[in-house]
């Protein structure tokens, strides 16, 4: 079946994303020769973000031109185990990406690390409320990693990325207006906070009013002019408001193109191919060890890549569907409740509350940027009292100005028609008078949550889809509720004429028709125990020890920040266990 | 007009942005291979709808979004002439969708557009169904109607209780309201959104893209014009 065979190299990459680029960075620099696989097609700042070209809703969110192609393959879902699945057909809910830069091409930058609890969910619920509070079903564990060991990785990642912010504790000291919830640094961001635009400047204000923490978040976007320790540069955002879905034209936001591609182009020992679409990784006879992959290239040739280790470093969801091709580790079954792969699917209970203010406020809503804005963190993890509210986790907030485009949608007040004459006048009212704050929560995991193989639908290359059983559970909709209500005192305060809520009702099912985020994550979980995780706490397979698997996959339960800096942290962690464990002496590095 | 911190090269870009309406080649290939090029829209002869068709679907947009004094109606802006254009893009082909059977249309809501036609099928089946269904109810085609008779079909295509054929009314409407408010509210390069009107009307400044002397100036109009790919 196989048209041509390549020459072996030391280790292959299968997705060309932030945790991919790292790992090819990371194992360059270990002497390795590396080759990353691409399945989507090469992607640059130019030209596929060029000015003035890209500043285009209509081409890059409506017709979503950076996006996933859905045509050559999707998704399926359905609510529960007994139900029949059926396809992700339009890309709405969330955006999953392609090519070189992955999703970090078009992503907005909001930067987070974790919360230390978060990383201990299970123990930490259990220590502080006991083993009861935990409802049947859900399924919530521990990372198998502290924040401790993770520190110097999240203090590494923002030196790459350049990332602007200010901290509250560097090193036990209190030095600065940052989170006052967060925990120490061993330093403080590499960059000053970028500016306040008007919306998060009004949040932050009625946020202090009512006795909350506001601070200014931290972004992946540049207050000013960088360069990172490998030498790529970045330029100061100005605020064009085109960031999420958008490849950054001004080479402010960070990605894997602008902050990591420049260090690897002249690495003789490196090789990038795109249009490569892996289709599974090989296993030797005895299915203990890999053998390389086997991928379609751009010419439609099945191509075997030998190669000594393996790294999956596809978009979250994904190196499950990888695991489950290849044989790799037990798929999950709901019902019997056993095997790890697939298992603990995570999302985030988003929920977003629009104030409506008087006429010629002029928040102009236009000047954005990704990451940037105002949040508070006093209702997200276990900052505040969950013994008498019965419901586990919380929820980050925060007013994230990142540029407001007309098509996408305009907030107009409740009751407010869709069409005609009513619509066409609360958008010219609201368009520059509007404030906007969602409450990011997070989602717990729960048994029958997970992803399996779809029995019906295929991609293009007739592999079978990833099919998601997912819904909304009550604890998370509580939490929701809980916090949103909370922050309506926030809402209030700013004197709105009137508050638009969108939030969760209890029974409410997963709802794929508007975009929530793609903070997916799941699937090959990390671990102490391999009867409940697909890698152990290193980000290796349990099963086949020269398979590592990095990427927000890796996470066992959901978190209620952004992914993208703890997808980061935890790959510089594998990477650093591959180059000073693993390379001299190749075994699985925890004995089962 | 104060121009700080871009390049020569971008501050010409705004120049003829905002003052050559006309050069619609001066910056080709904004992406999609969509024709640049908009008559006024009396003119605009449509490439994909045939005459009824076109007739049908500019008497609908004309009541998704009339002309006001708050600023251009849809057929004003154009977004009919959007649409055609639309139809001649992958995406009306349904090639920026997983269009892989069975279908299976009948499937909860929440789990978003699972009919089988790409948009090119569903309006050229849609609009026959809805001008049937105006002759069969009032003995006009659907351009023929008042106002206020097309603005009730529309309002039971929403609610989903006016049958127009094989596609679900409320899957029609779904997507005639997007296709309207992305022809309203586009860059002009794609052929809607006539001469920024709609920009202009809510104050939105296009392409402008570079705002860092403006993000703290708190509650003041910005004051510039928007500016255009076209």
């Amino acid at each position: 079946m196989t048209d041509l065979t390549m020459k072996p190299v030391d280790v292959v990459i299968v997705g060309f994303g932030w945790t991919g680029a790292i790992m090819a960075k990371e194992l360059t620099e270990a002497g390795l020769t590396v080759l990353a696989l691409e399945r989507g097609e090469y992607r640059d700042t130019y030209p596929d973000g060029a000015y003035p070209k890209t500043i285009d809703e209509l081409t890059y969110v409506q017709r979503g031109k950076l996006f996933q192609d859905l045509s050559k393959g999707s998704f399926t879902f359905r609510h529960a185990v007994a139900d029949v699945a059926v396809p992700y057909r339009q890309i709405s809910a969330f955006k999953p990406g392609t090519g070189v830069g992955g999703a970090g091409l078009h992503w907005s930058g909001q930067h987070w690390r974790v919360l230390p609890e978060e990383l201990q969910l299970k123990t930490h619920y259990e220590g502080r409320y006991g083993r009861k509070f935990i409802p049947e079903g859900m399924t919530i564990q521990d990372f198998g990693v502290t924040y401790e060991e993770l520190e110097p990785h999240f203090d590494f990642v923002e030196k790459v990325f350049g990332t602007s912010g200010v901290a509250y504790k560097v090193n036990g000291k209190i030095v600065g207006a940052g989170n006052i919830h967060e925990a120490d640094r061993s330093a403080d961001y590499p960059m000053v906070p970028q500016k306040v635009p008007y919306t998060a400047h009004l949040f932050g204000k009625a946020a202090k009013e009512v006795g909350l923490n506001p601070f200014v978040a931290a972004s992946s976007n540049a207050s000013g002019p960088y360069v990172n320790p490998y030498g790529c540069q970045m330029g100061p955002c100005n605020f064009c408001g085109f960031c999420s879905g958008f490849a950054c034209y001004n080479y402010s936001k960070a990605s894997p193109n602008v902050n990591i591609m420049p260090a690897l182009r002249d690495v003789p020992h490196f090789e990038l191919r795109p249009n490569c679409n892996v289709l599974r990784i090989n296993l030797d006879s005895d299915k203990k060890k890999a053998t390389g992959v086997t991928y379609v290239n751009a010419d439609g040739k099945t191509v075997e890549q030998p190669a000594t280790l393996v790294i999956a470093s596809t978009f979250a969801y994904n190196n499950a569907h990888l695991f489950l091709v290849s044989g790799i580790g037990a798929p999950y079954d709901p019902v019997a409740n056993t095997g790890v792969v697939g298992r603990n699917i995570a999302y985030q209970t988003m929920s977003t509350v629009q104030m409506f203010m008087p006429m010629d406020t002029n928040t102009n809503p236009f000047i954005g940027s990704g990451g940037n804005g105002v949040a508070v963190d006093d209702y997200n993890g276990d900052h505040f009292d969950h013994g008498p509210l019965g419901f586990i986790g919380g929820s980050p907030v925060w007013c994230n100005p990142a540029g407001v485009k007309p098509i996408a949608g305009i907030p107009v007040p409740n009751g407010t028609p869709t069409w005609g004459l009513g619509w066409k006048k609360a958008v010219k009212d609201n368009y520059l008078n509007t404030v906007s704050f969602d409450v990011h929560g997070a989602n717990m995991v729960y048994r029958d949550c997970y992803v399996d193989l779809d029995p019906t639908y295929t991609d293009h290359f007739g592999t079978r889809l990833l099919r998601f059983t997912f819904d909304w559970k009550d604890n998370d909709i509580k939490m929701s509720q809980y916090v949103t209500g909370k922050m309506l005192d926030v809402a209030k305060a700013m004197n709105p004429t009137s508050i638009h809520v969108a939030q969760k009702k209890l029974g409410d099912h997963l709802d794929l028709r508007s975009y929530q985020t793609t903070h997916w994550a799941g699937g090959t979980a990390m671990g102490t125990d391999r009867r409940t995780s697909v890698l152990n706490r290193y980000l290796q397979s349990w099963d086949v020890h020269n398979v590592f698997a990095v990427g927000s996959s890796v996470f066992p339960v959901g978190i209620g920040y952004n992914p993208t800096g703890l997808a980061c942290a935890l790959t510089y962690w594998a990477a650093r266990a591959i180059r000073e464990q693993y390379l001299n002496d190749p075994r699985p590095l925890v004995s089962a | 007009m104060k121009v700080i911190g871009i390049s020569p090269h971008r501050r010409n870009f705004l120049r003829k942005a905002v003052t050559a309406a006309p050069a619609v080649a001066l910056l080709a290939g904004a992406g999609i291979g969509v024709a640049a090029s908009v008559a006024p829209p009396g003119a605009y002869q449509p490439t994909y709808f045939s005459a009824d068709e076109w007739r049908t679907l500019t008497a609908l947009v004309d009541r998704m979004i009339p002309a006001s004094p708050e600023g251009p109606g849809a057929v004003e802006a154009g977004v009919h002439a959007f649409i055609d254009a639309q139809m001649n893009t992958p995406y009306a082909h349904g090639r920026l969708w997983y269009m892989q059977a069975p279908f299976a249309p009948d499937s909860k809501p929440e789990f978003g557009y699972q009919f089988h036609m790409p948009p090119r099928d569903l309006y050229r089946s849609g609009l026959a169904g809805l001008d049937q269904a105006a002759q069969s109810r009032f003995r006009k085609p659907f351009a023929d109607l008042e106002p206020a008779q097309r603005d009730t079909m529309i309002v039971a295509l929403e609610q989903g209780l006016l049958a127009i054929g094989e596609v679900p009314p409320k899957t029609f409407f779904g997507q005639l309201l997007a296709n309207t408010r992305e022809g309203y509210f586009c860059d002009p390069v794609h052929g809607g959104n006539k001469d920024m009107a709609a920009w202009r009307m809510i104050g939105f400044p296009g392409a402008r893209g570079d705002y860092t002397d403006w993000v703290e100036q708190y509650g003041k109009k910005y004051p510039l014009p928007p500016a255009s790919l076209a």
